[in-house]
């Protein structure tokens, strides 16, 4: 409420009251330049965070393969219902 | 300290796309983003924090005001068990291998983490020295520069003193041929008019000496038929 008025269009996710978030969603960028836009600043961000450190851990890449495993299971998921051991949970 | 390799052999990769580093965030600036970043600011020490390896600490201060140390724990087990019992995680071949592979990769990890951070570290710490060491040279050049130059400048002030005993050394040389020049004048001059006085003595010389002459010869002459008959 103290909040300095920041423009909807600017705010970061995070920040988007819940009451908000169909307006906020209007003011994203949906064409093909705006979703590169965004992969791409999504990619720097993690990249700047986790890789372009001086002393990185294991937890940039480490994460970065987790979330492909994730990813690759989701996506196998239809191939892999039939090796369930029950039939009804 | 996977990430330490990546960025030491991540000169090799190319930049655009790829998921390696380069040391030098730099050059990644230049070709991509419009901005000016000079200078570059340096890297962050650390990444991210990151628990276990593959979760970020922001998820546990996220959970930590409402549920305490052991919230994102207990809701790590519910959440495997429930995907566990409800099959959506499903036990199969696949799982077997999942789990040597894990095990192998944090047996690894652990136990030959460190070194091998070192030496990535030493690696890097390598490049940083190398492109400093230039760094200082082109900067002990440019000041080596700078004082030639400022030599210069002192020695150019010596100039005029140069230029001045030059010019005096010109002035002289101007004066004695004035004066030279000037003793020639007087000297032909002195000559002209000594010719020209002794001409006037010679001239009244003769006139003397002729009028002497004629003046004896007329007393001869007129002695001669007078003062003979009285002798």
């Amino acid at each position: 409420m103290a909040d300095k008025p920041v423009a909807l269009a600017q705010k970061r996710l995070m920040d988007v009251k819940l009451g908000q978030l169909p307006s906020w969603f209007g003011t994203r960028d949906f064409t093909p330049n705006g979703l590169l836009g965004s992969v791409r600043g999504g990619y720097e961000r993690y990249y700047n965070k986790y890789i372009n450190v001086k002393k990185g851990g294991i937890g940039g890449v480490a994460m970065f393969l987790a979330g492909y495993i994730a990813l690759s299971y989701l996506w196998e998921y239809d191939h892999i219902k039939h090796d369930r051991w029950r039939k009804y949970h | 300290m996977l990430s330490r390799l990546v960025l030491v052999s991540g000169h090799t990769l190319k930049n655009s796309g790829s998921f390696g580093a380069c040391l030098v965030q730099a050059s990644r600036s230049f070709h991509q983003s419009s901005q000016s970043l000079a200078p570059v600011p340096p890297l962050p020490e650390k990444g991210g924090k990151v628990r276990h390896g593959i979760f970020p600490e922001e998820l546990f201060t996220l959970l930590y005001p409402k549920t305490g140390v052991t919230g994102p724990y207990m809701l790590g087990t519910g959440l495997l068990l429930y995907m566990l019992s409800k099959e959506i995680y499903v036990i199969n071949h696949e799982t077997f291998a999942a789990a040597s592979i894990g095990a192998v990769v944090i047996y690894g990890v652990k136990k030959f983490g460190p070194s091998v951070a070192t030496f990535a570290d030493k690696i890097n710490e390598d490049k940083v020295a190398k492109a400093q060491e230039v760094k200082d040279q082109a900067m002990a050049s440019l000041a080596q520069g700078i004082e030639d130059e400022k030599k210069e400048q002192w020695r150019v002030e010596g100039r005029h003193m140069l230029f001045d005993a030059k010019r005096n050394n010109v002035a002289m040389l101007l004066e004695t041929n004035y004066r030279e020049r000037l003793h020639m004048v007087t000297n032909e001059v002195k000559k002209r008019l000594d010719y020209q006085v002794e001409l006037q003595n010679l001239h009244r010389r003769m006139e003397q000496e002729h009028m002497v002459n004629w003046v004896e010869q007329s007393v001869i002459k007129s002695i001669t038929p007078q003062q003979v008959q009285r002798i």
